[in-house]
């Protein structure tokens, strides 16, 4: 472990310890540039704090630039806390998604609990109620005890965390996958209501201002946890435990009242909350932001600890704290509302003219930085990104069809798969309901928040196939954002933007940074041509241990905005008589399929191929015809293909079942992950009018209250399954797969 | 009727609370601050659900102590409705308003979907809307709804009628089933399920909505009479 006083700046240098705080030589002699000096032991751990790529993002900048972050509709892009779109009416939503994987990896309940209260104080930082959380979550197979045990304590600490703060758990996936099995992946997503006159920036503006420390006190936990999480995860990781932070949702509870109480005040000016590299860079980015400098006497921070270092204090992360800009002389009415929840608030310091960053304590000048150079001016990186050397060999194979002989039984395998399994032993551990406004609850395409007062709802999910990213980043790309619209199109919502939560491995391995890039390029377009532009956003590298990248994973957290209520529709089949069409066509499409893992126990080919015109085509029409009425039920096809899709469609209820026929090869037209398309119920009478208004729709059945699934292919039966069997086997896997013994 | 909704520290189903009484059923509630609470003008106090103090030490304990309880004991020595749910009725055993107490559910891990429960006592000012041996949907969102008392207990609230609703399908090992109770003065209701989560049919059930109207018809029966 480091010394954390007294060391001297020659010392730092010949000894080079700035390496053991994540500095690299090149990086080390900018900072003395910088300074015309050397740096001091605080200033050395700020600098490789901020210019840490969980703060910088010194290497993934020249992709991030590629995304489309414009619509009308955006008000605040990315750059600040979260993202803004504008829902009419004066109101806005506000979402972001973040990473906690190297803390989950290590301590799961807590990596993930502040993984939550993070992310829901990024949200209400701008001054928004947070309305909903989402997670996406990645692990390895359910056969090791290692991976359970991450699991149950991930769902435990977010259910913990975000039960307790009163936001309600609506939606998600899981998924499970070997190249997870070290380096889980926990990206949680926030999403919150605003007013426009509402809308907080984090700024300190107005020299002579006063900077408000508020929330719970300092202690030593967190340190130097944005560079934990920018490194590889190493087989010793546990020894860094003490870069976990600890959460008390109770305190955050309390907070986020507090903050909603004080947004009302023209006392504030602006609000930040203290996340990754704590005091140090809520401090400094709020300085940068507004051009001003900022200085700040530690004795003053309210400390759980004795004796806490400079470099301690800066470098803390512990949880539910924020910083606060106001107005001088008018102090103490923003410290009494923060009480009146029994809350601490104090002045810390004060915005200062001069662009420097400075920390005093016990009277001395403990850090003196100019301001722009850690937040603006922290270096980029332009990586060599190489070709995968699997990515050729995958191009040429062709595009095969696995060999299958019984199709029922491939059906009930492929309904126990983890990942495409009921994930009702997650949700019911979150509270779902809470502030009451969830309309569609977890286990649908998308959840369905209504907007009280009004006729609006907003629907949310969050997506990405990372086999599909392994196998082709490019179009693998384009499909998580595709597949995110589809959900959100299938509740009956237009997309209107999304957050980005992107998870590699180490980007300094050309090969990942191909990935990234590939992956990066390929969203872009489908942003583009899906109208989403991407308005915040995480970046996750480093995510690999013992040598080995997860799977490249850009998790695409999207929201859509239902402009009646009346709109809102139902995964589900609803009733008997209803005829079945399918939108789309199916080809041989078996590359990174459920299929493939279940017959080759591996993913391997060319990743489905997806026009994007034809994707946003399909979705549009489909929007029209939920908005015209026209429409039961919709579900997008995606792991497992058409025959899963079905069974889903019947678990909902206990009295209907389905009649449906296929032609063509069997495997193919049940199990092919061939992309856009949907299954749709529509009513007799409405028959006609849906056709005309959607294109490549064909009718494939009937919707009967036989509770039983009939599929049969060229005229041959090939499923005939009792809807609660096959109901009992998707239900069952996970709590099954938990409690078997390796 | 005007309903007093108590704030906590922690309690987050006190705004759902408020929106049932007063946006859906359109009545007079007040969100109450624990501190700076006078009572004595409401005609029912509510306790919602949430995490009041963090759930530290025990789930209500802290709450349960605090200067606002004397003033909700008082409202109910007077026969004046007091309705706790979930965290609401946690608070209410730990302050001995109600018998009995709520211990980790069966499978020890939290839960929250719909339950079916059914109406035992439809003559409490509470469920005169429902009819006996009814079976309605209301949430559930709860990680400690085990609900423990002694037999003697039990017996004793048979005997009054003071089991209000059971579940139909135990989901976390109360004893008997029980999902509600009141006191033996049938003034006083804890439950763990919400019926403010059941007021519209859009969020999947209305049938919380009748509670409230209970109480409220039952406040103007006896306004009408004590005039």
């Amino acid at each position: 472990m480091l010394q954390t006083h007294e060391i001297s700046p020659e010392v730092i240098e010949s000894d080079k310890l700035y390496k053991e705080m994540g500095l690299s030589d090149e990086e080390f002699q900018l900072v003395k540039t910088i300074l015309g000096r050397r740096p001091n032991f605080t200033e050395t751990g700020i600098f490789s704090v901020m210019w840490s790529e969980h703060c910088s993002y010194k290497t993934s900048k020249p992709l991030l630039k590629k995304f489309p972050t414009k619509s009308p509709h955006v008000l605040q892009g990315p750059g600040e806390g979260a993202g803004i779109i504008d829902i009419g009416d004066n109101q806005a939503v506000v979402f972001k998604i973040e990473s906690h994987n190297h803390p989950s990896a290590v301590e799961p309940y807590q990596g993930a609990a502040t993984g939550v209260g993070g992310i829901i104080r990024d949200v209400f930082s701008m001054g928004a109620r947070p309305i909903a959380l989402l997670n996406s979550l990645r692990f390895g197979n359910l056969t090791s005890e290692r991976v359970k045990y991450l699991f149950s304590e991930v769902v435990n600490g977010i259910a913990g965390y975000g039960n307790c703060v009163g936001v309600p758990t609506v939606g998600g996936e899981v998924q499970f996958d070997t190249s997870y099995e070290d380096n889980p992946l926990v990206n949680a997503m926030c999403v919150g209501l605003i007013n426009h006159d509402d809308i907080q920036k984090g700024i300190a503006k107005g020299i002579g201002n006063t900077v408000l420390y508020a929330g719970a006190p300092t202690g030593r936990d967190g340190i130097h946890g944005a560079t934990f999480a920018s490194d590889d995860l190493g087989e010793d990781a546990a020894k860094d435990r003490t870069a976990v932070q600890v959460g008390d949702p109770f305190m955050e509870k309390l907070l986020i009242e507090a903050c909603l109480e004080v947004i009302h005040s023209d006392a504030l000016i602006g609000m930040q909350d203290m996340g990754a590299a704590g005091l140090t860079s809520s401090a400094s980015e709020m300085a940068s932001k507004a051009g001003t400098g900022l200085e700040m006497n530690l004795d003053l921070v309210p400390q759980r600890e004795q004796h806490m270092s400079a470099y301690e204090l800066m470098l803390s992360e512990s949880q539910e704290r924020m910083l606060l800009v106001v107005k001088q002389g008018r102090e103490q009415e923003i410290i009494e509302v923060f009480q009146k929840y029994g809350l601490q608030a104090v002045a810390v310091g004060k915005v200062i003219e001069e662009k420097i960053f400075r920390i005093k304590q016990h009277g001395e000048v403990m850090a003196d930085i100019p301001v722009d150079a850690l937040a603006e001016e922290a270096p980029v990186y332009h990586l060599p990104a190489k070709e995968a050397s699997y990515y050729q060999a995958f191009q040429q194979m062709e595009n095969a069809i696995p060999s299958i002989e019984n199709h029922a039984e491939v059906l009930r395998k492929l309904l126990q798969q983890p990942t495409i399994a009921s994930k009702e032993w997650v949700y019911d551990q979150y509270d779902s309901m809470v502030q009451t406004n969830t309309v569609v609850t977890p286990g649908s395409d998308a959840a369905v928040i209504r907007i009280k007062g009004t006729k609006k709802a907003l629907a949310m999910t969050t997506d990405c196939n990372s086999r599909y990213i392994y196998l082709d980043p490019e179009v693998g790309g384009k499909i998580a954002v595709a597949e995110a619209a589809r959900n959100i199109v299938c509740s009956g919502a237009k997309p209107l933007g999304l957050t980005d939560g992107l998870n590699f491995g180490n980007p300094t391995n050309p090969e990942v940074f191909w990935q990234m890039e590939k992956s990066v390029e390929g969203m872009s377009e489908a942003c583009r041509i899906l109208n989403t532009p991407v308005i915040s956003g995480n970046v996750s590298l480093y995510n690999q241990s013992k040598g080995k990248a997860v799977f490249p994973t850009p998790v695409v957290g999207m929201v859509g905005l239902h402009e009646s209520l009346e709109d809102i529709t139902p995964s589900h089949f609803q009733s008997p008589g209803d005829t079945i069409y399918m939108i789309g066509e199916t080809d041989i499409a078996f590359g990174g399929s459920e299929l493939q893992q279940l017959v080759k126990g591996t993913y391997e080919g060319k990743a489905p191929a997806i026009d994007l015109q034809v994707e946003a085509r399909r979705q549009e029409q489909l929007l029209t015809a939920i908005q015209e009425g026209v429409i039961v039920s919709a579900h997008d096809l995606t792991e497992g293909g058409l025959a899963v899709g079905l069974a889903e469609s019947l678990f909902n209820n206990t009295f209907l079942g389905a009649d449906i026929e296929l032609t063509g090869d069997a495997t193919v037209a049940l199990f092919s992950e061939t992309q856009s398309r949907f299954i749709v119920t529509v009513k007799e009478e409405n028959k006609a009018r849906f056709l005309d208004l959607v294109e490549d729709a064909r009718a494939i059945g009937t919707v009967t209250d036989k509770q039983t699934l009939s599929i049969s292919v060229n005229e041959k039966n090939v499923i005939e399954e009792e809807i609660h069997q096959l109901r009992d086997l998707w239900k069952g896997a996970i709590p099954c797969l938990l409690k078997s013994k390796a | 009727m005007n309903f007093a909704v108590i704030m906590f520290p922690g309690s987050n189903c006190d705004h759902d609370m408020y929106h049932a009484v007063k946006d859906v059923l359109q009545e007079e509630a007040d969100l109450v601050w624990y501190e700076n609470s006078d009572l004595t003008n409401y005609d029912a106090i509510l306790l919602p659900g949430g995490f009041s103090y963090g759930d530290y030490l025990r789930s209500g304990a802290v709450a349960s102590t605090s200067n606002v309880m004397k003033q909700i004991k008082e409202h109910a020595a007077k026969g004046k409705p007091v309705l706790g749910v979930c965290n609401g009725f946690q608070i209410l055993t730990e302050a001995g308003l109600l018998p009995g107490a709520l211990l980790r559910n069966k499978k020890l891990s939290f839960m929250c979907h719909q339950e079916e429960l059914q109406v035992v006592n439809n003559r409490t000012l509470f469920t005169t809307e429902y009819t006996s041996g009814e079976v309605v949907r209301f949430p559930i969102a709860h990680g400690e709804g085990n609900y423990f008392c002694d037999d003697a207990t039990l017996q004793a609230m048979k005997a009054n009628g003071q089991i209000v609703f059971t579940y139909q399908d135990n989901p976390n090992g109360s004893v008997a089933d029980i999902a509600g109770i009141s006191n033996k003065e049938g003034n006083v209701l804890g439950m763990m399920p919400h019926p403010e989560r059941a007021v519209e049919a859009l969020l999947g059930s209305d049938d919380g909505l009748r509670l409230f109207k209970s109480m409220v018809l039952n406040w103007r029966e006896s306004y009408v009479a004590n005039a």
